[in-house]
């Protein structure tokens, strides 16, 4: 069975700064309010609609950090999920047209 | 006299001037009531200008015109809601309703007699126009120790009006409930602000540079604790007066609160409410790495 490609965006509704070596996102439309890990800080600003997340997670996640391949995806799938509910990040199984990084 | 008569009011009527003068910028405000302009003045006090007219060689002032409405013409029950409307931020509330222009720096309010309602209207004007300059109004207690501002910020209860209760003498209280910060030059200042909290007294009109804002907790001991940037910026914005149901604007004042935690330092101030409070303040200032 084929692997299915997720491919995530920032959602247009947030604002982010990162500010002493940590990222905060702040979702505008409800005031909500996050601070990111370093993974997911990598992972989230890699976030451009067009680089499948497997990838994302192989040639920055897996360069950047000691971790174990299948346990970073398995990682990142999650945390995909938890922000794709808090409307902070886009998700489909096709490109995505460019959200809006900022 | 501190009002100032003018001829050219709405409908003909000889309306009366009061500039009230909060964190910088006078907003003037038009009555066509004596009784109501004497409310104003007893209400702002000191926050009144002498000069009620706008200088026309600065920048565009303020104005802001009162209707006032017969007492049961507005439905009291109300929740307050601002929203932007054609390029107007609307304001409602059950005890008043008033309109904004931004660019032309103009409003009004429909209100009755009663000094509660433009109170709110002023609160809600200076968080719009703050939020556009880079600054804020914070639920925080503010005062000025030896030329420099402190903000003691937290939730109702947290110790606001205690930590102003308890200042020494040599201490200017600038608020004990809404404190008033611009950026400048060298980080913020602090503004006075005539928002009274539980003391019940409008702050000193004047300003300093901020050198510290505390998030206040009661505890069995005095002490200062750091705070991590992330926990400092989610605990200013929840403490960020904002009305507005505007995507733009809690951006922008996202951004000013992440600038203000990066150039002022933010700590928990655990205390015991007695004056020794006052000693860990003053002490936090002469530490150098805090200057």
């Amino acid at each position: 069975m084929p692997e299915t490609c997720i491919y995530i965006a920032r959602s247009s509704a947030i604002a982010a700064r990162a500010l002493a070596g940590e990222m905060m996102v702040m979702n505008s439309a409800d005031s909500t309010f996050f601070t990111l890990n370093e993974v997911a800080t990598v992972i989230f600003q890699a976030a451009d609609g067009h680089t499948p997340l497997r990838d994302i997670v192989r040639d920055q996640v897996c360069e950047q950090f000691d971790v174990d391949p299948e346990q970073a995806q398995a990682d990142a799938e999650q945390f995909v999920a938890e922000l794709s509910g808090d409307g902070i990040l886009l998700v489909s199984d096709h490109p995505l047209g460019s959200e809006a990084p900022r | 006299m501190i009002a100032s008569e003018k001829g050219t009011a709405p409908a003909n009527i000889l309306a009366i001037e009061l500039a009230i003068d909060i964190g910088g910028m006078p907003i003037l405000v038009r009555t066509a009531s004596p009784e109501f302009a004497r409310i104003l003045e007893n209400r702002y006090g000191e926050f009144v200008s002498a000069d009620a007219r706008h200088n026309p060689s600065e920048a565009p002032g303020f104005e802001l015109d009162v209707e006032l409405m017969p007492p049961g013409l507005i439905n009291q029950n109300e929740d307050l809601r601002v929203r932007l409307e054609a390029g107007r931020w609307v304001m409602e509330r059950g005890d008043f309703r008033a309109e904004w222009d931004t660019e032309r720096r103009r409003g009004w309010v429909r209100q009755t007699a009663n000094p509660y309602s433009i109170d709110a209207v002023l609160r809600i004007l200076h968080s719009l126009i703050l939020a556009g300059q880079g600054g804020f109004l914070v639920h925080a207690a503010s005062a000025i120790c030896d030329g420099r501002a402190y903000l003691f910020s937290g939730v109702s209860g947290a110790g606001k009006t205690t930590m102003t209760r308890l200042a020494p003498a040599d201490i200017t209280l600038l608020t004990d409930e809404i404190s008033y910060l611009r950026p400048s030059a060298d980080g913020y200042a602090a503004f006075g602000t005539p928002f009274a909290g539980e003391l019940a007294k409008a702050g000193e009109n004047c300003t300093a540079p901020v050198s510290a804002l505390f998030f206040l907790e009661k505890g069995t001991e005095n002490r200062v604790d750091e705070l991590s940037s992330a926990e400092a910026v989610r605990r200013l914005m929840r403490n960020i007066l904002f009305f507005a149901e505007d995507r733009g604007l809690v951006e922008k004042l996202f951004a000013t609160a992440c600038d203000f935690v990066a150039r002022v330092p933010i700590r928990r101030l655990t205390f015991y409410p007695d004056a020794r409070v006052w000693d860990q303040v003053r002490n936090f200032q002469r530490v150098p790495e805090h200057a």
